[in-house]
């Protein structure tokens, strides 16, 4: 042996096995030995093309043999003989296709996102964590199990997706986990818990902007607030048709004595901010007609539900089958249950109610220990929670959040931005309110007819939803449903005092007294985010509506008769701005044209010609909308500047509201920082001659059409992280508040029509692809469908038809 | 003769060991073929280098053409490799190749007599 040389080259050899063995910082996050290695790393997730999915499994937790057939879009059609078998494979194939995406957002909703993201996602952690995100999934799971059919249903769920877990092998796991150096948890009825209240967050919390709303009173004072944040809108067109009659309202909250100088009269701000405030966007359209305006007789349902686009998609679709019940549609990895879908009897829908659920109190504690709180006349002592954050590559982070009578304490002298005057405040929001959400789908699916689907929804809780639904019955209906708080005119849009009970809620509106319509004569139904009901309604409902997609649907549907399932398709494709067709004439109307600029001139004219539709070759979409955006600035920058966060903006359809009624009123159109006044005419022409010079820029970058300029994208769940597995620059138009509602890497997750003739006919498409995994052909195979506004004819299979050419593979599963 | 024996026994040996161990299993399976099959400390390093770059060398290629190069292109621009796919396998090639060469080495210096 020749000792020096030998162990000089085995200390090499176990230096480079160390040193690729492990991470090194951002740059390198991954053991690179490890992640190459074509027997272990990332290659070994390099699905072949031709990769064959036939399996047969068998094990300990089923009762009995259940086949996974897999047709040609790798959709599974789940056949097996009993609820409890059927959850059971929903997990476990949820999990085979999306595992890294059911850890990731469970994690995330938990305020665990440090863990995967390092210290730069503490600040996220922490408000989730004081968000009580995990304290209102405790409450649900403690809600599901007083229910011995939830509970088995979610239990079979999680052992399916445990079963998964168990069966890989380190080299299978999902390849982010390689990039990232970690590995999947467990799952558990809690994190299923958790998904739906990742759901309940998104849906729900962004829908109130009580924080900013108070800044916003503190510039406009009460009165003028309320013309500018207006609560019916002019244009609405509510879910509810109009000149429904409703009933009494069965609660009637008072408002308390001191409400006009320590509520309304209170020149206050809030300098703080939600850190991650959900797009107010998560909106959606839904509609049905009924047979009197079909072609054939036959109801049809449609529905889009907009989120953030993402790769892999927030929806897994499938077909759940047993001897009793079989139901097609999208589900969400991480519950069981299909979401949105049709069985053979009836269809359903949802879009968001938009309704605000969440209030903030102020809350007075005794000193900063933050354990005793001024409440009723006494110091009540606070529930106090410790929040442990493990940081991956820092030291672990701990939390105190104390819970108040109303909530937990979101933002405190040890949470808040660094501007804060460090006032305490709890929130009272409806999704920590015990509730079984996950049942409501269970019933949904197998619900024959209108009965069963008002009884399957009636117990659905947060967030609220407009369910739209068709039976092949014939009959059409949509439920606002929800648990909504009753609140006195003005109550929870501003934050409140909290050191008494005179400012809680006082009761929740009746369940029956929930907006509603059945089977109206002008045969069709529809929701866009809009205000449910017009100012008859007889209670006080904020919330973040959202009015134009709403104005477009009614105006094309009742213009309709003799409808086809093509004709929905083109519908839920269409990109005519119903804003601009109310807007770009008061534009035009104000516009002084002498005054302006060479470039301007060349860009009204094409506004001029526009023929108001966001396609994607659209000039006119491109310019209409920078022109609006820089007057809207000039309207309103310096006036919501005085905040700090800033006021919010007012909404679009108000800004023209104003401008349509009254230009003279609107005295905001004067700058306050300049000593000159600006007139509305002034503001419009220097909007466009502004806004000219970066159009010319965009111009000459080939980016003047809409669908370039927007350029939309859908990135995977890491965002940022992993760009080259993004899908970017597609060729699609329309907008926020465009029927087809794609912005920028948001909009149509799911698209879906549901013909109820005899034999159920139906269409769906979603923008990404069945399998999560980014070295799947189906990770993104759907995407170029959804951009060309296409569909696939979705095939519900009947358990003969195991052997058509359809079905590419078959995962046999038995007890064992 | 024994060059040639050498590489593909470390190919095989390392090929092998990757079913039931960890990726750096390819340094020990270089170093016992270089206890085995005795070659000067160079010749050795070549060998093991060799086996292990033509063993992930020729795997990573095989998965890539399967997949059609869906993932190796995504990884190739996230590492960066500026999304190529062939610099991507010859790295692949060259990590395993390198640990596996000294793996080897010290295997030559372990049986050598002076």
């Amino acid at each position: 042996m020749r000792v020096i040389p030998f162990i000089t080259s085995a200390v090499i050899t176990t230096g480079l096995v160390w040193a690729l063995n492990k991470p090194w910082g951002k740059t390198v996050p991954m053991p690179m030995g490890k992640f190459l290695s074509p027997q272990h790393g990332f290659w070994q997730n390099a699905e072949a093309s031709g990769y064959d999915y036939n399996a047969d499994l068998k094990f300990p937790d089923l009762k009995g043999n259940a086949s996974v057939y897999l047709d040609e879009r790798l959709v599974p059609h789940i056949f097996a003989e009993n609820d409890e078998d059927l959850y059971f494979l929903q997990g476990y194939i949820h999990a085979k296709f999306r595992l890294f995406q059911m850890d990731l957002q469970t994690k995330a909703a938990e305020g665990r996102a440090s863990e995967i993201a390092g210290p730069v996602a503490v600040n996220f952690d922490k408000e989730q964590r004081r968000l009580g995100m995990r304290y209102a999934a405790e409450n649900a799971v403690k809600e599901t199990e007083k229910d011995p059919v939830s509970l088995a249903m979610f239990t079979a769920y999680t052992k399916g997706v445990n079963a998964y877990i168990h069966s890989l092998k380190e080299s299978e796991i999902p390849v982010e986990y390689k990039l990232l150096n970690s590995k999947p948890e467990e799952w558990s009825n809690i994190r299923t818990a958790l998904l739906l209240k990742m759901m309940a967050k998104m849906l729900s919390s962004g829908t109130e902007n009580d924080l900013s709303y108070t800044n916003a009173k503190s510039i406009f004072g009460y009165d003028a607030f309320k013309k500018i944040y207006p609560q019916v809108p002019d244009s609405l067109v509510p879910i509810v048709p109009k000149g429904t009659i409703f009933d009494t309202a069965g609660i009637v909250p008072v408002k308390p004595a001191t409400a006009d100088s320590l509520y309304f009269g209170k020149k206050d701000t809030m300098m703080v901010a939600e850190i991650s405030k959900p797009d107010k966007n998560n909106g959606s359209n839904n509609w049905v007609v009924a047979g009197s305006k079909t072609l054939d007789g036959a109801p049809i349902l449609c529905n889009d539900p907009h989120l953030e686009l993402s790769l892999p998609s927030i929806w897994f679709e499938l077909q759940l089958s047993t001897p009793t019940s079989n139901v097609y549609g999208v589900s969400l990895p991480g519950s069981p249950f299909v979401i949105i879908g049709f069985n053979d009897s009836i269809a359903w829908g949802v879009t968001n109610a938009q309704r605000d659920v969440k209030d903030y109190f102020e809350i007075k504690f005794k000193d900063a220990s933050r354990k005793e709180y001024w409440f009723n006349g006494k110091w009540e002592p606070a529930t106090i929670r410790h929040e442990e954050i493990k940081v991956k590559g820092g030291e672990t982070v701990y939390d105190t959040v104390a819970y108040t009578a109303f909530g937990p304490v979101l933002f405190d002298e040890s949470f808040s931005n660094p501007l804060s005057n460090k006032r305490s405040l709890a929130i009272r929001w409806t999704a920590h309110e015990g509730s079984n959400e996950g049942f409501t789908f269970y019933k949904l699916n197998r619900a024959k007819n209108y009965a069963d689907y008002a009884d399957a929804i009636k117990t659905f809780q947060c967030p609220g939803q407009n369910f739209v639904f068709a039976s092949k019955t014939g009959d059409i209906a949509i439920w606002q449903q929800g648990k909504f708080p009753a609140r006195w005119e003005g109550q929870g849009i501003y934050v409140m005092p909290g050191e008494d009970d005179s400012y809680n809620w006082q009761g929740f509106i009746p369940q029956a007294e929930n907006p509603h319509a059945k089977n109206p004569v002008r045969g069709f139904l529809e929701s866009a985010n809009q205000r449910p009901v017009d100012s008859t309604y007889p209670y006080f409902i904020p919330g973040s509506y959202i009015t134009p997609r709403g104005v477009s649907i009614e105006h094309f549907l009742s213009g309709m008769n003799g409808i086809t399932v093509t004709d929905m398709m083109k519908l839920q494709g269409n990109y005519f701005n119903s804003l601009a067709d109310d807007a770009v004439p008061i534009l035009l109307k104000y516009v002084n044209e002498s005054e302006l600029n060479t470039e301007a001139r060349k860009y009204i004219d094409i506004v001029k010609a526009w023929n108001l539709e966001a396609d994607p070759a659209s000039k006119g979409q491109t310019i209409y909308q920078c022109w609006w955006d820089s007057l809207e600035s000039a309207i309103w920058r310096d006036d919501i500047s005085k905040t700090d966060p800033m006021s919010p903006w007012p909404e679009e359809q108000t800004t023209m509201e104003l401008l349509a009624r009254d230009s003279s009123s609107l005295k905001y159109i004067d700058n306050v920082n300049t000593p000159e006044v600006e007139t509305l005419s002034g503001v419009v022409t220097s909007a466009l001659n502004k806004v000219a010079a970066d159009l010319v820029i965009k111009e000459a970058e080939g980016k003047l059409e809409w669908g370039k300029f927007k350029n939309p994208s859908i990135y995977h769940l890491i965002k940022d992280g992993l760009p080259a597995f993004a899908r970017k620059g597609l060729n699609v138009g329309g907008n926020g508040n465009i029927i087809n509602a794609v912005t920028h890497s948001h909009g149509p997750s799911w698209r879906m029509i549901v013909h109820l003739v005899s034999e159920t006919e139906a269409y769906g498409v979603y923008p990404a692809g069945q399998s999560g995994n980014p070295g799947s052909k189906y990770y993104d195979n759907f995407v170029d469908t959804w951009v060309k506004g296409e569909y696939y004819k979705l095939w519900v299979m009947k358990a003969s038809e195991a052997a058509d050419k359809k079905v590419k593979w078959v995962m046999k599963f038995g007890k064992g | 003769m024994k060059f040639i024996v050498a590489i593909v026994l470390t190919a095989f040996l390392a090929f092998s060991g990757g079913l039931w161990f960890d990726w750096w299993s390819v340094a020990v399976a270089a170093f016992i073929i270089a206890l085995l099959v005795h070659q000067k400390a160079g010749k050795a390093f070549f060998a093991g280098f060799l086996g292990v770059f033509i063993l992930w060398g020729a795997f990573a290629w095989w998965i890539d053409m399967k997949n059609e190069s869906i993932l190796s292109k995504k990884i190739a621009a996230t590492l960066p490799l500026g999304g190529n796919v062939i610099l991507l396998i010859l790295l692949t090639a060259f990590v395993g190749a390198l640990v596996a060469g000294f793996g080897a080495m010290s295997g030559s210096y372990l049986r050598s007599s002076k």
